[in-house]
């Protein structure tokens, strides 16, 4: 049994295409068996919701009379990057605000940043600018103070180098003090755990080897389209995988691109982050083409198939020692309790698997819909024997 | 020990002119906070929401000072709410939450807010990375 991406297009034209979730799947297959299944269905959608730091997005303000240089903005008191041409600008969705306290009482509430800047201008809000230039003979203007919304400017763009991660580590804090990290509160002697994957829904964890997920995939991105356009920043497919060829870590991450004028502030959303700073949680979305039973069998995985590092952010962590406490499976930690050891340790999400489930949802009726066609990579991401490996800091320290 | 009320006090106009604040500070020892002060339109009644600080002893002789001015007292609860709009069932709140009121329903994975249990210690507001939880004052 085999299919191609066009047949299934055909189908989805026709408003006759087999859809269901990542999550839905677990259950037909339960009922149906594998190759009855593989058969009958066209397309899986996966969905994840976390705070993913590595966001932003790029804007052009379109010029000002007299033209204006740029070379340092805040955007409603938020700085933005500038060392680019004279009215395109970058926001950071970490970017904290300018006379944010940060952490110097600790922690810090950081009420506001990149991530919240973005989301207001999505959601058509009036943002204050303020830009300041040296001046050079074609661009005189030196200083602009006003405000726009995403609809007065060029071009708003979502472009985030590091999304989507494969799969991520379990936080516990073995230290006798609290921490605040961006794995949320951790209690000490390992009160709590933390974790942050939507299991069997995470898109990279239903297509393990990026057989059909690739450069230039269209995906559900922000409540609107984008696309991946590259591996994202770290991207480290050849990490330790269990013997289904599910990665055991971080493993995969994407870079992802879409036009910031048709996505939605509810899946685009500014994150407080206790003690660490800002960030934005993004929706992520992606379509898995079932062009044969292998790919198939793949996004039949469930939480209980897919292994998570256990980490200590009091120490390992920080100090990069490549340590893990122990290995869990996603079943166990939705659970509520695992066990290290003889401990009995209770455990908290800190992604929204309930947002992960609808933009899993939204997807396969944009599918059903005949609104949404699925695409074949321009070029694959480099795969688990490919070489491509996360480093450490290779440079020289002085 | 000291311990913290937010009360309503509404009084007749007759009473507007007398210290009646300062009375509570000097006779009774009570540290207050005013968190809103408002008259009616039509002067009938004059409104005054305050944050008393205080012990319980003097707490209750301040209330049985005011009753007897023909001061109307009315305690304020304090109860934290879940904005549904902003939640995003991330299960932040959950991990700092003493008491489970704030949980996680497995396996659908919806953060569940069980008011019962709660004892209004304000964790899960500072840790909310959504701003999702709101602070209302109900009276009591
Ligand atoms: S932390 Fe906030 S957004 Fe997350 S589940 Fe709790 S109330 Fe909802
Ligand atoms: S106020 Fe305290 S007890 Fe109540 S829900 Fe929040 S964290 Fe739990």
């Amino acid at each position: 049994m085999s299919k191609t991406i066009e047949e299934i297009n055909e189908k989805i034209k026709q408003g006759k295409a087999v859809v269901f979730t990542a999550e839905e799947i677990i259950d037909v297959v339960k009922k149906e068996g594998i190759k009855t299944a593989a058969k009958k269905v066209d397309v899986v959608t996966t969905g994840t919701f976390g705070p993913m730091c590595s966001s932003g997005a790029f804007l052009n303000l379109g010029h000002t009379k007299p033209r204006m240089r740029i070379s340092k903005a805040w955007l409603n008191d938020v700085e933005v990057f500038c060392g680019i041409a004279a009215v395109d600008l970058y926001i950071g969705a970490t970017q904290i605000t300018q006379n944010d306290s940060a952490n110097s009482l600790h922690p810090g509430s950081f009420q506001y940043g990149g991530g919240h800047l973005i989301e207001d201008l999505v959601a058509g809000k009036r943002i204050k600018v303020k830009a300041l230039s040296y001046g050079t003979q074609e661009y005189p203007r030196k200083e602009l103070t006003g405000s726009f919304t995403i609809n007065d400017i060029n071009d708003a763009f979502l472009f985030n180098p590091r999304n989507c991660y494969q799969n991520y580590n379990v936080a516990v804090n073995t230290s006798k003090e609290k921490l605040y990290t961006y794995l949320g509160v951790l209690k000490p002697d390992m009160g709590n755990a933390n974790y942050c994957s939507a299991g069997q829904l995470s898109p990279l964890l239903n297509d393990p080897d990026f057989r059909t997920i690739g450069i230039g995939t269209r995906i559900f991105l922000g409540g609107g389209i984008g696309y991946v356009v590259w591996p994202g920043t770290q991207h480290n497919p050849g990490g330790l995988r269990n013997e289904k060829g599910v990665p055991r870590s971080g493993a995969g991450t994407l870079a992802v691109l879409g036009d910031l004028k048709q996505m939605k502030p509810q899946w685009l959303r500014g994150t407080s982050v206790l003690g660490y700073g800002v960030s934005l949680t993004v929706g992520i979305g992606i379509p898995i083409p079932i062009i044969d039973e292998d790919i198939f069998r793949q996004t039949c995985i469930t939480d209980a198939d897919i292994l998570a590092p256990i980490v200590d952010y009091a120490l390992d962590y920080p100090e990069l020692s490549g340590r893990i406490l122990a290995e869990i499976d996603y079943a166990s930690l939705k659970s509520g309790v695992i066990k290290i050891g003889r401990k009995k340790i209770p455990t908290f999400p800190i992604s929204s698997y309930v947002k992960a489930r609808e933009i899993a949802q939204s997807l396969k009726s944009w599918i059903e819909h005949g609104k949404f066609f699925l695409t074949h990579p321009s070029a694959a991401l480099p795969g688990k024997d490919s070489g491509v490996k996360f480093k450490r800091f290779g440079g020289k320290y002085r | 020990m000291s311990v913290s009320q937010k009360v309503v006090l509404r009084y007749p106009p007759s009473l507007t002119e007398k210290p009646v604040v300062y009375e509570l500070v000097k006779k009774y020892n009570i540290m207050f906070n005013i968190l809103k002060a408002r008259f009616s339109a039509d002067d009938k009644e004059g409104l005054l929401v305050l944050e008393l600080s205080g012990t319980n002893t003097s707490l209750k002789k301040g209330f049985d000072y005011l009753h007897k001015l023909g001061v109307k007292t009315e305690l304020l609860s304090q109860d934290i709410v879940r904005n549904e709009n902003k939640c995003v069932h991330c299960g932040v709140c959950s991990a700092v939450c003493p008491t489970n009121a704030f949980y996680v329903k497995s396996p659908e994975m919806y953060v569940t807010l069980e008011m019962a249990r709660c004892i209004g210690c304000e964790e899960c507001l500072k840790v909310c990375p959504y701003n999702a939880i709101e602070i209302s004052f109900d009276i009591k």
